[in-house]
This record gives structure tokens, C-alpha cells and sequence, in this order.
């Protein structure tokens, strides 16, 4: 069971170029390392993320085998109109993980 | 055959040998024999006390410090849920369980022996809660754990090596001090003797205890202080224990007392 963690900053104003940041627990297996027995362990990675602000997406990245486990992303974000942010995390054997944050700037 | 030569310095120090050991038996005859309830002082042989936060490079101490970004904040979050569906009916809210980490290991009843945080939660979860025993170094193990040590971040331990756990810290001390391994090294040639010089690309710690359970870059995940110390046996080219194995928990104690004032910082970020 995947785990994110995501932070919105407080106090922001419609206008305002705001940053998000965004963590999730995922192993990145690379696909290119072996167990102790020499055994190729099979990939397993993220393969994209994205965020939509009210069904509009507004962030999407592709993630490749090089990015570490326990991805970090950051994006900025022009706060023009408030509604529901929608994070979703899609990756290998079916893994989908998807949060949902309210973003509300002040007139 | 040569006859030594003569050499005043050598007898000068020949003499102040004696000296003090004249003064030395003096003293002790003069003194009052020592209060048997009085706690034991042990030696120190650490001058001055440094995290392992101090070998890292910046950027992994910015990761560590930052409130949001540091990874192992992720099992914080995991194990501060978890404490929410499994053990709130007895303990109630996990804030109040502050200043209870840093106590341990330390001697339990039920197990009759001393055990760190991480069995004292096993034991509690397949023993009050019903729960399918985990092995040791499980997610939600180590999530628990890091969720309870987080809430005394900032605060030194607070072990005690007296009663009940006298014996597992004399154990623990031996082991500090005991050479192991093909490398024939014991704990306190690397971590004492040559801390703070380096090992090819390594800086060598001190190896103090107060991160952990620690993400590490290298493992890429959260880890107890357990797996380090196993790493560190195989470094030395000596079998490592189990996960759990008494002979970890007794020198945990060891370095809990000897971390002295040093606050705890779990989840700490290491190389």
C-alpha cells in the first residue's frame, strides 16, 4: 500500500505562482540489478504522473528507471481558479495511487 | 655482551613511574572503599560526542532536515496511521506516547529479557492485539517504530544500565570493544579510534545510534539499526547476526548509553 505525502502551501492568493510537492513510497526498481542468487529482479517503476485541477490536467511527467525509489516531484503552479486538485500516480503491474487536495487561493 | 648505557631520561621515568604508583597506592589506602549502591561510572573512551549527521554531505543533511521531503517522513505518516486502527483502543492517541522511545532497550517482563522498541512493539501487537506475527524488519514494524522514535526528536536518550539491564549493557560493552571478523576490527577501532578519518570514498562515523530507523540512500528505503550493524559485521568480513539477535539488542543499549547527550533525529537521511 503506497503512502504520498503532498503539500500545498497555505495562505496563497489568486495570482500566485505557487510550488507543490509531492512524495510517494515506491521501490524504482531499475530492472538492471540482480539478487544475491544472480538473478535478474524484474522492473518496477512508476511510469507517469499526473494532476488535473478540475478534470483540466495541469502537471504530467514521464518517469524512467534512472529516477530513484521514493520519487520527489515538484511543480509550480499558477493559483487562477479554485477547485479540486486530482494526483494520480500510474505505474508497472497495474500500480495506480491517486490523492485528492482541495486548492482554494483567496481572491 | 654490551653493557646497557646510561641514560638519565630512562631513569627518570623509571622513577616517576614508581612515584605514581606510590601516590596511587597511597590514595587508595587513605580513601573511604567505595559505596556499593552508587552507581558504576564507566570509562568513556569518546572525547566528544558527534552525530553522524555531521559526516553527511550538505545536500543529504538539507533532505534531512527538510519537513517535507525527507523520505523517511513517509513512514511517519504510515506508522502514525497505523497507530490509529491497531493501537488506540489501549494506548489511546500516539502523542501522548512522547519520552517513551528514547527509554529503550530495556528489560520487559513479559519477554524476560531486554529488547529494543521494535520487539516491544512485536510483542504488544501479536500478544494484546492478535495480530500475525511480522518478521523483523517488516514495513509496519519499522513504521511503528519510526512513528513512536519521531516523537522524541530533538530529546537524548534516556536508557537506564542499571538493575535489570545491567547485564545486557556489560554484554554490549564487550561486544564494542571485542575484535571480530577477518578484519580482526572491533567496533571501536573504526568508530573511536580513526572516526572522522576516511575509509577509500567513506567517511568513518562515529556511529552513533540517534537516526535511527534511517532512510539511507544506499538502501533506498527505511532501516533499522539493526540491518547497519549487519552491514557493518559483513564489512568486517565477520558472520552477521539475525535480525533481533540479543547480541544486537545488548549492544544497541551499549550505544544508547554511550550517545550521551546527543538528540535523537529519526528519521535521519544517511549516505
Amino acid at each position: 500500500m503506497a503512502k504520498a505525502r503532498i503539500n500545498i502551501p497555505r495562505n496563497i492568493r489568486r495570482g500566485d505562482l505557487v510550488e507543490i510537492k509531492t512524495l510517494i513510497t515506491h521501490p524504482m526498481e531499475t530492472g538492471f540489478r540482480v539478487d544475491s542468487l544472480g538473478v535478474k529482479i524484474p522492473r518496477n517503476i512508476l511510469t507517469q504522473f499526473s494532476v488535473a485541477l478540475n478534470d483540466t490536467l495541469v502537471f504530467q511527467a514521464d518517469l524512467q528507471p534512472g529516477i530513484a525509489a521514493n520519487p520527489f516531484i515538484s511543480f509550480f503552479l499558477r493559483a487562477e481558479q479554485s477547485g479540486q486538485l486530482t494526483f494520480t500516480w500510474t505505474g508497472q503491474h497495474g500500480f495506480t495511487h491517486v490523492e485528492t487536495r482541495a486548492f482554494d487561493p483567496a481572491p | 655482551m654490551a653493557l646497557r648505557t646510561w641514560r638519565p631520561a630512562l631513569l627518570i621515568r623509571r622513577l616517576s613511574y614508581i612515584a605514581g604508583i606510590l601516590y596511587l597506592v597511597a590514595c587508595s589506602g587513605i580513601s573511604e572503599p567505595a559505596e556499593h549502591h552508587q552507581p558504576v561510572e564507566f570509562e568513556r573512551t569518546l572525547t566528544e560526542v558527534r552525530s553522524g549527521f555531521d559526516y553527511q554531505a550538505a545536500e543529504t543533511q538539507a533532505l534531512q532536515q527538510d519537513d517535507f521531503a525527507n523520505p523517511g517522513l513517509l513512514w511517519v505518516d504510515s506508522g502514525r496511521t497505523l497507530w490509529a486502527s491497531e493501537c488506540t483502543a489501549c494506548h489511546g492517541e500516539i502523542d501522548a506516547m512522547a519520552g517513551i522511545a528514547r527509554r529503550y532497550p530495556k528489560f520487559d517482563e513479559a519477554a524476560a529479557r531486554v529488547i529494543n522498541l521494535n520487539q516491544r512493539i512485536e510483542l504488544c501487537r501479536t500478544q494484546q492485539a492478535i495480530l500475525p506475527a511480522l518478521p523483523y524488519e517488516a514495513e509496519e514494524r519499522l513504521a511503528l517504530t519510526v512513528a513512536l522514535t519521531h516523537l522524541d526528536q530533538g530529546q537524548p536518550f534516556a536508557v537506564d544500565i542499571t538493575g535489570k539491564n545491567a547485564a545486557a549493557f556489560h554484554r554490549g560493552r564487550e561486544y564494542f570493544y571485542t575484535r571480530r571478523g577477518q578484519m580482526n576490527l572491533a567496533c571501536h577501532h573504526c568508530h573511536e579510534v580513526n572516526a572522522g578519518k576516511r575509509l577509500r570514498g567513506e567517511a568513518l562515523s562515529q556511529g552513533q545510534p540517534t537516526g535511527y530507523p534511517t532512510y539511507r540512500l544506499q538502501w533506498q528505503t527505511l532501516g533499522s539499526l539493526h540491518r547497519r550493524l549487519r552491514f557493518c559485521n559483513a564489512a568486517l568480513r565477520a558472520a552477521p547476526f539475525d535480525f533481533g539477535a540479543q547480541e544486537y539488542v545488548d549492544l544497541e543499549l551499549f550505544l544508547a548509553w554511550r550517545a550521551a547527550n546527543l538528540p535523537l533525529e529519526a528519521p535521519a537521511v544517511r549516505r
